[in-house]
């Protein structure tokens, strides 16, 4: 068995000697001894954890944001980790990004600084405007109770678009990949091709298949569990794909939400609106499209986004390959059509004809980072102002995401006005019996999803409406 | 040098803006906190194993199958007490861990200590319990229906309120309510206990009040206090919630501590410690108010019922202090404030920043928007109807004469550099021309009481010593939770030596060198440590000024301290050459300083006094906006003014404003705290409970400090408190809201609409005005 590798702030690291479901976080603190990156919550929301990895991309290295506490050790296999600690320099003075926030007066309890420093760090790296939007898409993540945010911002934008340039020209050393990594009785597989992941999942049909590992982490970092057997899938190449024919967009199986943003901007832009909304930075670098459909969670935001789309999803197994509507494979409740011995290799987004339109509404307490109320997807080919061809696919709802399919029949042909949604509340009363829960009760729920309903019609026959209060 | 040239001043005195002693430390990570430290070998480390009923009663519990598990050393419940099972901060009605019987979800009653975490926490779950289910009591409603309170009710009355009330030419009642808030620090709770080597205990706790850990441990080991010493360097955010909740976490680690007769370290994961800790009370209100059509109160009777929880905590003095600040700037000439306290089987709730303040203030302004709408009048109209009187009509509910009111120099200050006539305008254009989204804009004033209401607690003592190379250690009672109290306090030390800040050594705080302190809570830390630590530097400056004298054979009144020099006229030694020369002539370098706030006094069963030295005032404006169709909403805008007395320190307290506001925009918008129909939270994370994030923040947000406004009081170089005050200004943001909400029917009536303002609850009162 070989070790896993990895610089840590700048020194070789070859481990061994702990469980594979370590989590990064633990490591850090307790192995590594570097106490910087803090437990604030342990379910990768408030970002105290937050670290940078790096890889080569084109020859510079590239560094993203990451929750270290969702983590499992193996997944840091190759990669150049920074935490706060590598970010000063070696006579002690400190990093511009650390500099910029103490001269904000940006600190006051400092729990949530070093979570913050490295959010910052990875955003300067990429070389991004200091725009109000660009911040807090790279702050969305961390979470402070202290400053009012006012202070780091200022930080942020003073830092932006400048990254250290030594880092940005330095190429991560080729490490000698592990592809399979024992401890006691634990395994964790990372298979580097396609064909080497589907043997693996035919030869361990019970072990989990993690992606980002941003939902099964959980397990990990809350729970406290050690799974037996993981394979991790964020080194197949293959699956790493992004590609576009005459009529889709097709993202491979291992292909997270941030390296599809800028493929979805521009195939996509509702959906890539949409996808800014999914976790944070950290989260979206890590999490990937195939783990939001393999865990088929009724509050997945992706999938009623995938489903109005007509997104169809590839299987493949060592010997066989199928594909099907995205709708058809959500059974139920986090149940899936997927077969022990099976895959997601690819999903495939059909384009959409210049005469639909689409769009995606998430609703939640917050803003950023937060597990929708009530989703929803829209589409309508619109003809002479008559609606054809609607479809409505909601996630918040019932315990699938699902078409509201009295509403969609309903509507379809009708004329695509005001007084045509007037009774479109008690249509989605017989589409859904909505659960009352912590983000909302039946009836909110009820009612705002026939309000979004409005909000589409409004948007698509007024485009000057302000329909959005995130649009002022 | 002679006197005519300027001396350099010092860096970091006091007023100045330096930054927070840590923000190094913060930034690189070095910054130690509680679980960051180093522990002995053979540390052990705790979960606590948590009720799953909100009432029930333990018929059996079964320890077999956890105290088999790999790596567990023991487990305790309240037998394993050796003294008094008792932690309660006010009253004594507060179990460690319950004899018999759970009082809400989340209470643990019982706690393992293990060689690792994992392996504690995973022993918590095999603890197998035989529950008897009792009825549960959850909400507000049915402890009033049942009587049931955690600490008597209280009154405080003025005036015939009845009568006035019938001679009223307007009326009103209603009723709405205002949610809790979690405090979210982002350290969650902490404590490690080690025992000593003759039956003393060292405890490292995560604490704003160590001195009560201190007791609480005390009586749980049965052990006099001189036996037990609590340490806390930092902590990772507290905001009231580490007063008296941290009790529970040390005192649990003290007595697996005590039973191992090993170091124990007890930290809680996110979601036990959301549902194991206080929070701040949620309020239901219900008020009756007379008024005539110029808007002016003639009388109002108003009960606050606060969900106290299962025990009462603080519930008493934040009820104190909500019923003290439901009058905020007005003058009431007839008043009848009931406060509730009531129990009921949820987590007991405690102090948060504004310590009911918040709540009374809130009430008060609701019913005053009620009013406004009523009349069909701003409500900056009907505000300047009731503001307290210089000279007249300054007498508040509690009896204490206002005589620091600077409201009128507040406002006309804020109205100069916030043009609130075209702000409105522009707010009415917008929503003159837009059907869906609409804009809602509204100020608020505040003053906030300065004082714990309790006497004993406005004391405060300090130690500073002086080393024979000039270098000073500082040490006080206060503790330092982030908001840069420390560093406060030593520029008052710097300043009394004038020597720069970066000579003194700001020590944990530790009930081993200042005793029988006071909590680090109520706004009060900068201000009776402040002037502890003063006093301490004074003494052993006088000390140094004669041995000055001696060495110059000047009068000792001749003698100056000044930019790090100790001078004679044209002579002057530094102030290290100036140290060693009061060693050598055998002069005490080290001094224990004290304060006490004076003028305050406080009758418990009268509700009268004068609780407070002093009042900050502050003044806000917010602009929202709100989507009608999904209640969605936004804030656009925020202009704050806050009193700070002569600011400490101008960075530290912008800092505080800023917060404080950000955290009450938090409690009145996105900060919901869900309670199922069995009594089990279910926000008790961040996936699940949302605080502000950096997009929450307006993106037109101004705080500025008011300028040229020392404290009347003598206080600490004039300055005020800032810790709580400011987070009231936030209720601007609710009452923007309403206005949003009202501009739904024309500002033809007024929104039905409780806190926290939810998407789902403005889109509740969007459809109801529709549809009245």
């Amino acid at each position: 068995m070989a070790p896993i590798r990895f610089l840590l702030n700048g020194e070789m690291r070859s481990e061994d000697r702990v469980s594979p479901t370590t989590t990064v976080l633990d490591y850090l603190r307790g192995t590594a001894r570097l106490t910087g990156a803090k437990e604030g919550c342990a379910e990768g929301d408030c970002g105290a954890c937050t670290i940078a990895i790096g890889e080569t991309r084109n020859g510079a290295a590239h560094y993203r944001a990451v929750n270290s506490c969702l983590m499992m050790l193996p997944q840091l296999d190759g990669c150049d980790i920074v935490t706060v600690e590598g970010l000063a320099k070696e006579d002690g003075s400190l990093h511009p990004v650390q500099q910029a926030l103490a001269e904000a007066d940006a600190t006051q309890c400092g729990f949530c600084t070093p979570g913050f420093a490295m959010a910052m760090f990875a955003f300067a790296q990429g070389g991004e405007a200091g725009s109000d939007e660009n911040i807090h898409d790279a702050l969305a993540g961390n979470l402070c109770r202290c400053t009012g945010y006012r202070p780091i911002g200022e930080a942020c934008r003073k830092i932006a678009g400048h990254p250290d340039s030594a880092l940005a020209e330095k190429s991560v050393p080729a490490l000698p990949p592990c592809t399979e990594y024992k401890h006691d009785e634990q395994i964790c597989f990372l298979p580097r091709s396609l064909d080497q992941f589907l043997q693996l999942r035919a030869s361990h049909p019970a072990a989990l298949i993690v992606g980002g590992g941003t939902d099964l982490g959980l397990k990990l970092s809350k729970e406290r569990e050690r799974f037996p057997a993981v394979i991790l899938t964020n080194g197949v190449r293959e699956l790493k794909t992004i590609a576009t024919d005459g009529g889709a967009l097709e993202l491979g199986g291992a292909v997270t939400y941030s390296e599809a943003l800028p493929s979805l901007d521009m195939y996509f832009p509702a959906f890539a609106a949409l996808a800014r909304r999914i976790g944070s930075r950290q989260i979206r670098n890590l999490g990937t499209f195939a783990g939001n459909l393999a865990t088929a969670s009724p509050i997945g935001d992706t999938l009623p986004c995938l489903i109005a789309l007509g997104a169809q999803i590839a299987l493949r197994t060592t010997t066989a390959a199928r594909t099907m509507p995205v709708e058809d494979f959500i059974l139920g409740y986090r149940k899936t059509a997927l077969k022990p011995d099976e895959v997601i290799a690819t999903i495939r987004i059909p384009f959409l004809p210049n005469s639909d339109r689409f769009a995606i509404y998430k609703l939640s307490k917050r803003f950023d980072q937060d597990i929708s109320t009530v989703i929803a997807a829209f589409r309508v080919t619109l003809d002479h102002g008559v609606a054809r061809d609607f479809r409505a696919v909601y996630g918040g709802m019932a315990a699938i995401p699902k078409r509201a399919a009295t509403l969609e029949k309903a509507l379809t042909g009708k004329t695509w006005d005001t007084q045509t949604l007037d009774g479109i509340d008690a249509l989605l009363a017989q589409d859904f019996k909505p659960m009352s829960d912590q983000r909302g009760s039946a009836a909110y729920r009820l009612r705002a999803a026939a309000n979004l309903v409005r909000r589409f019609q409004i948007e698509t026959t007024d485009e000057r409406a302000l329909a959005r209060v995130e649009a002022l | 040098m002679s006197a005519d040239t300027p001396l350099a001043r010092i860096r970091g005195g006091a007023g100045e803006a330096i930054r927070h002693d840590s923000a190094a430390g913060h930034v690189t990570g070095r910054a130690l906190y509680l679980d960051d430290m180093p522990v002995a070998p053979g540390t052990l480390e705790a979960a606590l194993v948590l009720s799953p009923h909100p009432h029930a009663r333990i018929k059996r519990i079964d320890f077999s199958k956890a105290l088999a598990a790999e790596g567990v050393v023991c487990a305790i419940t309240a037998k394993d007490i050796p003294g008094k099972n008792d932690i309660a901060a006010i009253r004594t009605d507060e179990p460690l861990l319950p004899e018999a019987i759970v009082e809400y979800e989340g209470q643990p009653f019982a706690a393992i200590a293990s060689a690792t975490l994992d392996q504690a926490r995973a022993a918590a779950k095999l603890v197998i319990v035989e529950w008897e289910e009792l009825p549960p009591v959850l909400t507000i409603e049915d402890a009033i229906a049942r009587e049931q309170y955690v600490s008597p009710p209280q009154t405080m009355s003025r005036g015939d309120v009845d009568a006035a009330l019938k001679n009223s030419p307007l009326r009103l009642s209603g009723e709405f309510r205002c949610g809790g808030q979690d405090h979210f620090y982002l350290e969650g709770q902490i404590a490690l206990a080690i025992p000593g080597d003759s039956g003393d205990f060292h405890v490292f706790s995560s604490t704003q009040h160590p001195t009560e850990i201190q007791h609480a441990v005390a009586h749980l080991l049965d052990l006099p206090f001189n036996a037990v010493t609590v340490e806390v360097r930092r902590m990772g955010g507290a905001f009231g919630g580490k007063e008296s909740q941290a009790t529970l976490i040390a005192g649990i680690a003290a007595v697996l501590a005590d039973k191992a007769r090993r170091p124990v370290k007890l930290r809680l994961p996110r979601d036990d410690d959301m549902r194991a800790t206080g929070k701040r009370h949620p309020f239901l209100i219900r008020y009756d108010i007379g008024f005539d059509e110029t808007g002016a109160i003639h009388a109002l009777d108003l009960t606050l019922a606060a969900n106290g929880g299962n025990v009462a905590d603080h519930t008493p003095a934040v009820m104190t202090r909500a019923l003290c600040h439901a009058d905020n700037c007005y003058w009431l000439p007839a008043l009848r404030f009931k406060g509730l306290p009531c129990k009921t089987n949820t987590v007991s709730n405690t102090a948060f920043r504004g310590y009911g303040g918040p709540q009374g203030m809130f009430a008060i302004e609701t019913i005053l928007d009620q009013v406004a709408r009523h009349l069909g009048k701003p409500l900056d109209d009907v505000r300047a109807q009731n503001y307290y009187g210089a000279a007249r009509n300054n007498v508040t509910p509690y009896g204490m004469t206002i005589e620091d009111n600077i409201i009128g120099k507040l406002t006309a200050e804020f109205e100069r550099s916030v043009d609130l006539k075209s702000w409105r305008a522009q707010v009415d254009a917008f929503n003159a021309k837009n059907a869906i989204v609409k804009k809602g804009l509204a100020s608020m004033p505040v003053k906030f009481g300065i004082s714990f209401n309790r006497p004993a607690l406005n004391q405060a003592g300090a130690l500073v010593h002086v080393y024979t190379d000039g270098s000073v250690t500082l040490n006080h009672g206060g503790t330092e939770m982030g908001q840069g109290l420390f560093v406060k306090v030593a520029q008052v030390v710097a300043d009394a030596f004038q020597i720069d800040i970066d000579h003194i050594r700001m020590s944990a705080t530790t009930t081993g060198k200042v005793p029988n302190t006071s909590p680090t809570a109520a706004s009060s830390g900068s201000d009776l440590n402040g002037m502890a630590a003063r006093n301490a530097a004074e003494q052993i400056r006088e000390r140094m000024a004669e041995v000055a004298a001696d060495h110059f054979g000047v009068p000792k009144n001749e003698i100056a301290f000044a930019a790090n020099r100790i001078f004679a006229g044209n002579r002057s030694v530094s102030f290290p050459e100036l140290a060693a020369m009061s060693w050598e002539k055998r002069v005490s370098l080290s001094a224990t300083g004290f304060y006490r706030t004076p003028k305050i006094h406080w009758d418990f069963a009268t509700s009268q006094g004068r609780p407070f030295y002093y009042f900050a005032y502050g003044i806000a404006a917010s602009e929202v906006a709100i989507d009608t169709l999904t209640g969605e909403t936004r804030v656009l805008r925020a202009e704050l003014l806050q009193d700070c007395g002569q600011s400490l320190n101008p960075a530290i307290d912008l800092g505080q404003i800023e917060g404080a506001f950000v955290q009450g925009l938090g409690w009145l918008t996105s900060e919901e705290l869900w309670w199922d129909e069995k009594g089990r939270l279910r926000t008790q994370g961040p996936s699940t409970y949302k605080i502000p994030g950096s997009r929450d923040v307006p993106p037109i947000f101004n705080a500025r400090i008011l300028a040229d406004s020392p404290n009347r009081e003598e206080t600490v170089f004039r300055s005020k408190a800032v810790g709580e005050p400011p987070l009231m200004l936030a209720i601007s943001v609710w009452l923007a809201i309403r206005d949003a909400i009202a501009s739904v029917s024309g500002h033809a009536r007024a929104p039905q609409i409780d806190a926290p303002a939810t998407p789902e609850r403005v889109l509740l009162a969007v459809d109801a005005i529709r549809n009245s």
